[in-house]
Protein backbone atom coordinates (compact mmCIF):
# COMPACT_ATOMS: atom_id res chain seq x y z
CA UNK A 1 0.00 0.00 0.00
CA UNK A 2 0.93 3.33 -0.98
CA UNK A 3 1.76 6.01 1.74
CA UNK A 4 0.24 9.65 1.57
CA UNK A 5 4.00 10.61 0.60
CA UNK A 6 4.25 8.17 -2.43
CA UNK A 7 1.02 8.78 -3.30
CA UNK A 8 0.91 12.65 -3.60
CA UNK A 9 3.91 12.19 -5.93
CA UNK A 10 2.30 9.97 -8.47
CA UNK A 11 -1.11 11.80 -8.41
CA UNK A 12 1.09 14.95 -9.11
CA UNK A 13 2.96 13.31 -11.99
CA UNK A 14 -0.32 11.91 -13.17
CA UNK A 15 -0.98 15.53 -14.11
CA UNK A 16 2.21 15.29 -16.53
CA UNK A 17 2.59 12.01 -17.78
CA UNK A 18 0.55 9.39 -18.25
CA UNK A 19 0.51 6.42 -15.28
CA UNK A 20 1.72 2.70 -15.36
CA UNK A 21 -0.78 0.21 -14.82
CA UNK A 22 0.53 -0.29 -11.75
CA UNK A 23 0.92 3.18 -10.76
CA UNK A 24 -2.85 4.23 -11.64
CA UNK A 25 -4.16 1.23 -9.46
CA UNK A 26 -1.73 1.82 -6.64
CA UNK A 27 -3.10 5.39 -6.39
CA UNK A 28 -6.72 4.34 -7.06
CA UNK A 29 -6.64 2.39 -4.16
CA UNK A 30 -5.02 4.78 -1.69
CA UNK A 31 -7.38 7.24 -2.40
CA UNK A 32 -10.48 4.81 -2.10
CA UNK A 33 -9.59 4.59 1.38
CA UNK A 34 -7.72 8.43 2.47
CA UNK A 35 -9.63 11.36 2.28
CA UNK A 36 -7.09 13.36 2.25
CA UNK A 37 -5.16 12.71 -0.53
CA UNK A 38 -9.12 13.00 -2.14
CA UNK A 39 -8.90 16.31 -0.97
CA UNK A 40 -5.49 16.74 -2.67
CA UNK A 41 -6.22 15.29 -5.91
CA UNK A 42 -9.15 17.73 -6.04
CA UNK A 43 -7.31 20.39 -5.11
CA UNK A 44 -4.68 20.18 -7.48
CA UNK A 45 -7.40 20.15 -10.41
CA UNK A 46 -8.89 23.25 -8.80
CA UNK A 47 -5.32 24.84 -9.27
CA UNK A 48 -4.61 23.41 -12.95
CA UNK A 49 -8.18 25.09 -13.66
CA UNK A 50 -7.69 28.77 -11.78
CA UNK A 51 -3.87 28.82 -13.37
CA UNK A 52 -5.23 30.60 -16.64
CA UNK A 53 -7.03 33.52 -15.10
CA UNK A 54 -4.19 33.84 -13.09
CA UNK A 55 -2.06 34.31 -15.98
CA UNK A 56 -4.73 37.23 -17.39
CA UNK A 57 -5.12 38.84 -13.84
CA UNK A 58 -1.41 38.90 -13.24
CA UNK A 59 -0.58 40.46 -17.02
CA UNK A 60 -3.61 42.62 -16.45
CA UNK A 61 -2.69 44.83 -13.64
CA UNK A 62 -2.44 48.37 -15.62
CA UNK A 63 -0.50 49.93 -12.84
CA UNK A 64 2.52 47.86 -13.31
CA UNK A 65 4.08 49.14 -16.25
CA UNK A 66 7.91 49.73 -18.18
CA UNK A 67 9.64 52.59 -16.67
CA UNK A 68 10.42 56.08 -18.70
CA UNK A 69 14.02 55.06 -19.04
CA UNK A 70 13.69 51.67 -19.98
CA UNK A 71 11.03 52.54 -22.80
CA UNK A 72 13.39 55.33 -24.15
CA UNK A 73 16.43 52.54 -23.92
CA UNK A 74 14.44 50.07 -25.75
CA UNK A 75 13.35 53.22 -28.34
CA UNK A 76 16.79 53.43 -28.86
CA UNK A 77 17.95 50.27 -29.63
CA UNK A 78 14.64 49.43 -31.97
CA UNK A 79 16.41 52.66 -33.97
CA UNK A 80 19.84 51.46 -33.84
CA UNK A 81 19.16 48.64 -35.79
CA UNK A 82 17.86 50.61 -39.04
CA UNK B 1 9.17 49.22 -40.07
CA UNK B 2 10.78 51.57 -38.28
CA UNK B 3 7.30 52.90 -36.85
CA UNK B 4 5.93 49.18 -36.79
CA UNK B 5 8.55 48.37 -33.88
CA UNK B 6 7.61 51.54 -32.10
CA UNK B 7 3.98 51.04 -32.33
CA UNK B 8 4.60 47.58 -30.99
CA UNK B 9 6.74 49.16 -27.55
CA UNK B 10 3.96 51.54 -27.26
CA UNK B 11 1.07 49.28 -27.76
CA UNK B 12 2.50 46.27 -26.35
CA UNK B 13 5.56 47.22 -24.41
CA UNK B 14 3.49 47.40 -20.90
CA UNK B 15 2.22 44.00 -21.23
CA UNK B 16 5.17 41.64 -22.72
CA UNK B 17 6.88 43.73 -19.66
CA UNK B 18 4.22 42.56 -17.02
CA UNK B 19 4.49 38.93 -18.60
CA UNK B 20 7.80 38.73 -18.11
CA UNK B 21 7.68 39.98 -14.67
CA UNK B 22 5.27 37.03 -13.62
CA UNK B 23 7.97 34.63 -14.38
CA UNK B 24 10.95 36.31 -14.24
CA UNK B 25 10.11 38.78 -11.31
CA UNK B 26 13.49 40.70 -11.82
CA UNK B 27 12.66 43.90 -13.44
CA UNK B 28 15.89 44.50 -15.24
CA UNK B 29 15.47 40.71 -16.96
CA UNK B 30 11.67 41.70 -17.79
CA UNK B 31 13.54 44.86 -19.62
CA UNK B 32 15.81 42.71 -21.54
CA UNK B 33 13.57 40.26 -22.90
CA UNK B 34 11.30 42.51 -24.05
CA UNK B 35 13.92 44.58 -25.33
CA UNK B 36 14.97 41.07 -26.96
CA UNK B 37 12.04 40.23 -27.72
CA UNK B 38 11.00 43.38 -30.31
CA UNK B 39 14.52 43.21 -31.52
CA UNK B 40 13.36 39.37 -32.88
CA UNK B 41 10.27 40.94 -33.83
CA UNK B 42 12.00 43.43 -36.36
CA UNK B 43 14.42 40.80 -37.74
CA UNK B 44 11.88 38.38 -38.14
CA UNK B 45 8.24 40.25 -39.37
CA UNK B 46 6.65 37.47 -41.24
CA UNK B 47 3.80 36.40 -39.12
CA UNK B 48 1.95 37.45 -42.16
CA UNK B 49 -1.56 38.67 -40.19
CA UNK B 50 -1.79 34.88 -39.07
CA UNK B 51 -2.43 36.18 -35.24
CA UNK B 52 -2.60 39.62 -33.10
CA UNK B 53 0.84 41.42 -33.16
CA UNK B 54 0.10 40.97 -29.06
CA UNK B 55 -0.14 36.88 -29.38
CA UNK B 56 2.86 36.77 -31.88
CA UNK B 57 5.04 39.00 -29.30
CA UNK B 58 3.94 37.16 -26.41
CA UNK B 59 4.86 34.05 -28.13
CA UNK B 60 8.47 35.06 -29.03
CA UNK B 61 8.67 36.72 -25.80
CA UNK B 62 7.79 33.29 -24.23
CA UNK B 63 10.82 31.90 -26.06
CA UNK B 64 13.31 34.98 -25.09
CA UNK B 65 11.97 33.90 -21.14
CA UNK B 66 13.20 30.40 -21.80
CA UNK B 67 16.43 31.16 -22.64
CA UNK B 68 16.75 33.42 -19.46
CA UNK B 69 15.59 30.44 -17.67
CA UNK B 70 17.59 27.64 -19.23
CA UNK B 71 20.54 29.70 -17.52
CA UNK B 72 19.19 30.03 -14.11
CA UNK B 73 18.22 26.27 -13.96
CA UNK B 74 22.09 25.45 -14.06
CA UNK B 75 22.34 27.37 -11.37
CA UNK B 76 19.66 25.80 -9.23
CA UNK B 77 21.20 23.58 -6.20
CA UNK B 78 20.93 20.32 -6.65
CA UNK B 79 18.56 20.01 -3.40
CA UNK B 80 16.02 21.32 -5.76
CA UNK B 81 16.63 18.97 -8.69
CA UNK B 82 17.20 15.98 -6.70
CA UNK B 83 15.48 12.91 -7.86
CA UNK B 84 11.99 11.78 -6.39
CA UNK B 85 13.62 8.85 -4.14
CA UNK B 86 15.27 11.83 -2.05
CA UNK B 87 13.81 14.90 -2.52
CA UNK B 88 13.42 16.36 0.63
CA UNK B 89 9.27 16.51 1.28
CA UNK B 90 10.46 16.66 5.46
CA UNK B 91 8.00 19.88 5.41
CA UNK B 92 4.92 18.07 4.50
CA UNK B 93 4.82 14.72 5.29
CA UNK B 94 5.95 13.13 8.82
CA UNK B 95 8.89 9.76 9.11
CA UNK B 96 6.22 7.25 8.11
CA UNK B 97 4.78 9.32 5.18
CA UNK B 98 1.66 10.61 6.49
CA UNK B 99 0.59 14.09 5.76
CA UNK B 100 2.70 16.18 8.22
CA UNK B 101 -0.70 18.39 8.28
CA UNK B 102 -3.81 17.06 6.80
CA UNK B 103 -5.71 18.56 3.56
CA UNK B 104 -8.64 20.61 5.06
CA UNK B 105 -12.16 21.12 3.00
CA UNK B 106 -11.91 23.75 0.47
CA UNK B 107 -14.81 25.35 -0.74
CA UNK B 108 -14.92 25.55 -4.43
CA UNK B 109 -15.00 29.00 -6.11
CA UNK B 110 -18.64 29.68 -7.17
CA UNK B 111 -19.71 32.85 -8.71
CA UNK B 112 -17.17 35.35 -10.09
CA UNK B 113 -16.72 37.41 -6.55
CA UNK B 114 -15.30 33.87 -5.34
CA UNK B 115 -13.44 33.23 -7.99
CA UNK B 116 -11.75 36.70 -7.83
CA UNK B 117 -11.06 36.28 -4.34
CA UNK B 118 -9.55 33.15 -4.61
CA UNK B 119 -7.19 34.36 -7.50
CA UNK B 120 -6.03 37.13 -5.43
CA UNK B 121 -4.97 34.23 -2.60
CA UNK B 122 -3.63 32.34 -5.68
CA UNK B 123 -1.44 35.18 -7.13
CA UNK B 124 0.15 36.06 -3.31
CA UNK B 125 1.20 32.31 -3.21
CA UNK B 126 2.80 32.34 -6.34
CA UNK B 127 4.28 35.44 -5.66
CA UNK B 128 5.86 33.16 -2.11
CA UNK B 129 6.80 30.61 -4.19
CA UNK B 130 10.44 30.30 -5.44
CA UNK B 131 10.57 31.69 -8.97
CA UNK B 132 12.36 28.73 -10.95
CA UNK B 133 9.62 26.74 -9.56
CA UNK B 134 6.63 29.31 -10.12
CA UNK B 135 8.19 29.79 -13.77
CA UNK B 136 8.34 25.95 -14.62
CA UNK B 137 4.71 25.43 -13.18
CA UNK B 138 3.23 28.39 -15.69
CA UNK B 139 4.98 27.00 -17.98
CA UNK B 140 3.31 23.45 -17.34
CA UNK B 141 -0.24 24.97 -16.01
CA UNK B 142 -0.67 27.94 -18.20
CA UNK B 143 1.28 27.13 -21.75
CA UNK B 144 0.25 23.97 -21.63
CA UNK B 145 3.55 22.69 -23.13
CA UNK B 146 3.90 18.82 -22.16
CA UNK B 147 6.88 17.59 -20.19
CA UNK B 148 9.03 16.73 -23.03
CA UNK B 149 9.01 20.28 -24.35
CA UNK B 150 9.49 21.46 -20.39
CA UNK B 151 12.71 19.09 -20.37
CA UNK B 152 14.24 20.09 -24.13
CA UNK B 153 13.35 23.59 -23.27
CA UNK B 154 15.33 23.84 -19.76
CA UNK B 155 17.84 20.85 -20.75
CA UNK B 156 17.00 19.06 -17.65
CA UNK B 157 15.89 15.44 -16.93
CA UNK B 158 11.89 14.50 -16.89
CA UNK B 159 13.03 13.11 -13.40
CA UNK B 160 13.59 16.62 -12.72
CA UNK B 161 10.64 18.70 -13.97
CA UNK B 162 8.55 15.82 -12.08
CA UNK B 163 9.87 17.13 -9.08
CA UNK B 164 9.98 20.86 -9.83
CA UNK B 165 6.46 20.85 -10.48
CA UNK B 166 5.24 18.47 -7.66
CA UNK B 167 7.38 20.44 -5.33
CA UNK B 168 5.72 23.82 -6.81
CA UNK B 169 2.04 21.77 -6.50
CA UNK B 170 3.01 21.22 -2.59
CA UNK B 171 3.84 24.80 -2.07
CA UNK B 172 1.23 26.53 -3.47
CA UNK B 173 -1.12 23.83 -2.11
CA UNK B 174 -0.07 24.86 1.37
CA UNK B 175 -0.44 28.70 1.02
CA UNK B 176 -3.64 28.16 -0.38
CA UNK B 177 -4.74 26.20 2.70
CA UNK B 178 -3.47 28.65 4.93
CA UNK B 179 -5.09 31.54 3.22
CA UNK B 180 -8.14 30.23 1.71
Amino acid sequence: MLSCKQASLLVSQSLDRRLRWRERMSVRMHLWICVYCRRFTQQLALIRRMMHAWQDQATDQSEVALSQAARERIAQQLDKFY
Amino acid sequence: MTSNSHDWLNEHGDYLYRFALTRLRDPHQAEDVVQETLLAAIKNPSFAQQSSPRTWLTGILKHKIIDCMRKQVREIPASTLMSEEDANMDEFFDDTGHWAEKPQAWDVPQDALQQKQFLQVLQQCMDRLPQKLAAIFSMRDVDDMDNEEICKALEITATNAWVMLYRARMGLRKCLEMHW
